[in-house]
């Protein structure tokens, strides 16, 4: 059975009238399509296509030979805190370390947290927003009070005393952040669902008999794709800032594993001195934050606007 | 409405009992001992220890801990675990500067997010719409650690003006009014760097808040009355665009609280933020629970606030 | 007072820009009414919109034309210049009041507003509001003005419009399809309502509909339009008893009759103005 894509259109009015129909450009590529004209969009993607393969290729480099292509880990006391030069492009550390190795060795911590957790909370608040938004009624209460409970707790310092709790592991920190932070997601796939439930389509649906189930697979999430991929994309930088805010409070993925927040968090008692081991961790944070900001609002005009 | 308000307030009295009962557990299942010694420190004698936990209750079953904690709680006796100063004066001594620094900031974060907000919706697509967009995102990347470090560089280093702090050291000011001026200006830069991210996602929301309201009949009406461009953006416009504002309102101060941490470490500034840290790092359960305790309360007002100016906003809402 | 000649308008998409009006002229003059007829997309409303430049410029493009309203042409206009026509000496009402009425103001704030801006010799202003929400059949005006737009139904609110169109003493009125959301009984009324508020008041109307039903007795000449085109233009007696267009014919032909005996309505076909199906 075909699936029934919902199409918008306007009447001469300006109002929104919605009606089934089977398009040829599917909303997929016309998302795609506006998303590529976009020049600033270009350019994050691009920029986030280079932190990848610089993460991921540094990652699988050196994970045959720790020592290269960049040693992050080798001490040299008499290089201690050196400014940017030849030698170092990005300076030394407080242990005579090279800036740029570690940060090199960092991207990868930065990104996976970045998007594994996106993708926890994603897991998490997809599930319960369908169910509130699609079955409603005390279900949807329940669920929206819990959502309300957990905001009432301040999110950092719950991720904070959560870490602080379990431990600064890699894994430990991308679960808690994408535990706390599912709640955007929920509310938004809730309210997706409670509009798209409406829809003729799904009332027919409902009226063939179809199984609550196959209904929301199959009819109602891809149509509310869209949205809910858009606030992945955004949620991705919240997860890489928070992480680096943890790594510098000390609650981070522990040194000597390098990232681009503990290596900020490292050098506190000397920014006054050598500024670069401030300037470019952060200006690393910045730049894969802005990118992928950038890129989710694209995604995100490419997929409401009305050409 | 004095129903609603009253209805809203019992019904959060239960909430925080809730959210008390869950802090507590949350806090007194952390590893690590709540003991300001070292766990196997030898100097300590087991009298001590037998002393201190007679003190805070831990030789109790946590529900009677949890009692004596509310109990504490509310006649002000409770006792911090590192220093056994009450907690709640400590709260209270850190509460107006946290104030004072949260609620400029929001000031700030609301007054240039609505100015930038409208100049983005007004041009909608031309270029001043893309740079205002553009620069909220650059805004909200920006990491707050990173900004206040290298302004503190500039200032510090560069300029050699204090900024760390609520007043500048070893300074002797001629009369109030200078240390008054002295302060806020130690209140300025932290505030100002926790309201940027406010500004750009205030803005956001604004931005996209007024081009759906713009595109709405009724303005198309204000024109064709003839009504100047700014009566239509600033009156007819921006009431019918702060509804999701509004809505979030609430929730800017709780939020503020927790997220200002990292400013107020950096910039050594004492407010409820570093103390919640220190608590953390400390296992202090007394402190824990009741600044999660004070937080979670504030969060509640926060919502009714909220809702209570989503009404005055707009007419069609009835509260019941 | 009011001349529109040749005026050209466009919409632009990612396509291109397609022709809304193709040269549009029209002609009315003081205390005249006019009614404007045609289906959906014929461009009735955007000529409407168009004569005080209401048209939002992105998709709109203005090619080309002249709107003549006492000598000056809108279309070139001053945006100050432009304000005080607006509303002033042309007022709107428009086809969805529900929309059309700010629904966080008072509706004495929304009429005091025009009152203020276009007519500030006014001293009492509760009172000529309270003069005019009478003068449009609203009962017991004095206890309405504080209500807000939610709190009326659809022909309350749309008199509600009309006052407030009408409060700044406009010399032409537009009336957008001023009845199409209301109920029928409530058509009359409103409609029956401006007619005698137009003689009163000695302004001209211009008035958009697709129904060429309710144009009878209400306007003296009326322009069938077409896709943009102005096929038919004349008085109403007449082109009601002799179109000349097949379109036209084809519009009156559709108005249903007491008394008609036919079985199926007639309807006009997709491209073909003069089939009747």
């Amino acid at each position: 059975m075909r699936r029934l894509i919902h199409a918008s259109a306007s009447n001469s009015h300006g109002n929104m009238i919605t009606s089934p129909t089977l398009v040829s450009e599917t909303p997929t590529r016309r998302i795609l399509r506006r998303f590529r004209a976009d020049r600033i969009a270009r350019v994050a993607v691009g920029i986030i296509i280079i932190l990848a393969l610089l993460a991921g290729g540094t990652a699988l480099l050196s994970h045959f030979d720790h020592h290269w292509p960049c040693d992050p880990n080798v001490t040299n006391l008499e290089q201690k805190l050196l400014p940017p030069s030849s030698q170092h492009w990005l300076g030394t550390d407080n242990l005579g370390r090279d800036v740029l190795s570690r940060m090199l060795h960092g991207a990868s911590i930065s990104l996976t947290v970045g998007l594994i957790a996106v993708f926890v909370s994603l897991a998490i608040g997809l599930v319960v927003g369908a169910v509130a938004g699609y079955f409603g009624g005390l279900t949807d209460q329940i669920l929206m009070r819990s959502v309300d409970a957990l905001l009432c707790f301040p999110t950092f310092f719950l991720i904070l005393t959560a870490v602080a709790l379990l431990g600064p592991s890699l894994i430990n920190i991308v679960v808690v952040i994408g535990f706390v932070s599912w709640t955007g997601t929920a509310r938004l796939v809730r309210g997706e669902f409670l509009t798209l439930r409406e829809t003729e389509y799904v009332k027919g649906a409902r009226v063939l008999g179809e199984n609550s189930w196959n209904i929301i697979i199959r009819h109602i999430l891809p149509n509310a794709t869209a949205p809910i991929f858009v606030t992945a994309v955004l949620g991705i930088p919240d997860a890489i800032l928070t992480e680096a805010g943890l790594s510098f409070l000390g609650f981070g993925v522990q040194p000597p594993q390098a990232t681009w927040g503990n290596i900020i968090a490292d050098s506190k008692t000397y920014i006054l001195d050598a500024w670069w081991l401030i300037l470019f961790p952060g200006l690393a944070i910045f730049i894969a934050s802005l990118s992928f900001y950038l890129a989710g609002d694209a995604l995100r005009e490419a997929s409401e606007s009305r050409s | 409405m004095t129903s609603f308000i009253l209805r809203r307030l019992a019904l959060s009295v239960v909430l925080l009992f809730i959210i008390s009962i869950i802090s507590f557990f949350i806090v007194t299942m952390t590893p690590g001992s709540p003991y300001p010694w070292g766990e196997l420190n030898p100097k300590i004698s087991a009298e001590v220890k037998a002393n201190f936990r007679k003190k805070f209750h831990l030789d109790r079953p946590l529900h009677e801990q949890y009692a004596f904690i509310m109990h504490d709680l509310f006649t002000g006796d409770l006792r911090s675990m590192k220093d056994d100063r009450p907690v709640m004066a400590r709260i209270m001594e850190r509460l107006p500067a946290t104030l004072a620094l949260n609620l400029t900031s929001i000031l700030i974060s609301l007054s240039f997010g609505t100015l930038l907000g409208v100049y983005a919706a007004r041009n909608a697509g031309r270029w001043q719409d893309m740079a205002a967009s553009f620069g909220a995102f650059l805004f909200i990347a920006l990491p707050g650690f990173w900004i206040s470090y290298l302004t503190a560089i500039v200032l510090v280093k560069g300029f050699g003006v204090p900024i760390l702090g609520t007043h500048s050291y070893g300074i002797a000011f001629p009369n109030d009014l200078a240390a008054g001026l002295d302060t806020l200006w130690h209140l300025l830069i932290p505030a100002t760097i926790l309201a940027v991210g406010g500004i750009a996602s205030q803005s956001r929301y604004l931005r996209a808040s007024m081009i759906g309201t713009l595109r709405e009949d009724y303005i198309r009406t204000a024109r064709a009355k003839g009504m100047p461009e700014e009566t239509v953006l600033y009156k007819h416009a921006m009431r019918n665009s702060i509804r999701p504002l509004v809505t979030g309102i609430g929730m800017l101060l709780p939020a503020m609280i927790g997220g200002s941490v990292v400013i107020e470490t950096i910039f050594a500034y004492p407010g409820m933020g570093r103390l919640g840290y220190e608590a953390v790092l400390e296992r202090d359960y007394p402190t824990l629970v009741a600044l999660n305790f004070v937080v979670a309360a504030l969060v509640l007002l926060g919502n009714l606030v909220s809702d209570l100016l989503y009404a005055a906003v707009d007419p069609r809402v009835r509260l019941e | 007072m009011l001349t529109i000649k040749d005026l050209k308008i466009g919409f632009q998409s990612p396509s291109g820009i397609s022709p809304a009006l193709k040269g549009v002229s029209l002609e009315l003059g003081k205390g005249e009414t006019l009614a404007i007829v045609g289906e959906s997309g014929s461009g009735k409303s955007v000529t409407a919109l168009a004569i005080t430049r209401l048209l939002p410029t992105p998709p709109a493009v203005y090619e080309g034309g002249q709107i003549l309203f006492d000598g000056k042409d809108l279309l070139k206009a001053s945006d100050p210049e432009l304000r005080r026509v607006r509303g002033g000496r042309i007022a709107y009402i428009f086809q969805e009041p529900s929309t059309s009425l700010n629904p966080v103001y008072t509706i004495r704030s929304q009429i005091a507003e025009m009152i203020r801006l276009h007519r500030p010799e006014v001293t009492d202003i509760d009172a000529e509001i309270i003069h005019w929400l009478d003068a449009v059949g609203i009962v017991d005006p004095a206890s309405r003005i504080n209500d807000y737009p939610h709190q009326l139904s659809g022909g309350m609110q749309q008199r509600v419009m009309i006052a407030m169109a009408l409060s700044a003493r406009p010399e032409l009125l537009i009336a957008d399809e001023p009845t199409t959301a209301l109920d029928v009984t409530i058509q009359k009324q409103i409609l029956d309502k401006l007619r005698d508020l137009q003689k009163d008041l000695g302004m001209a109307v211009l008035l958009i509909t697709h129904n060429f039903a309710i144009i009878g007795g209400l306007a003296r000449h009326v322009a069938v339009m077409y896709r943009g085109e102005v096929v038919e233009f004349g008085e109403t007696h007449q082109v009601l008893r002799n179109p000349k267009h097949p379109y036209t014919q084809a519009l009156i032909a559709c108005i249903p009759r007491l008394g008609d005996r036919r079985r199926r309505l007639p309807t006009i076909g997709e491209n073909d103005p003069s089939r009747k199906v």
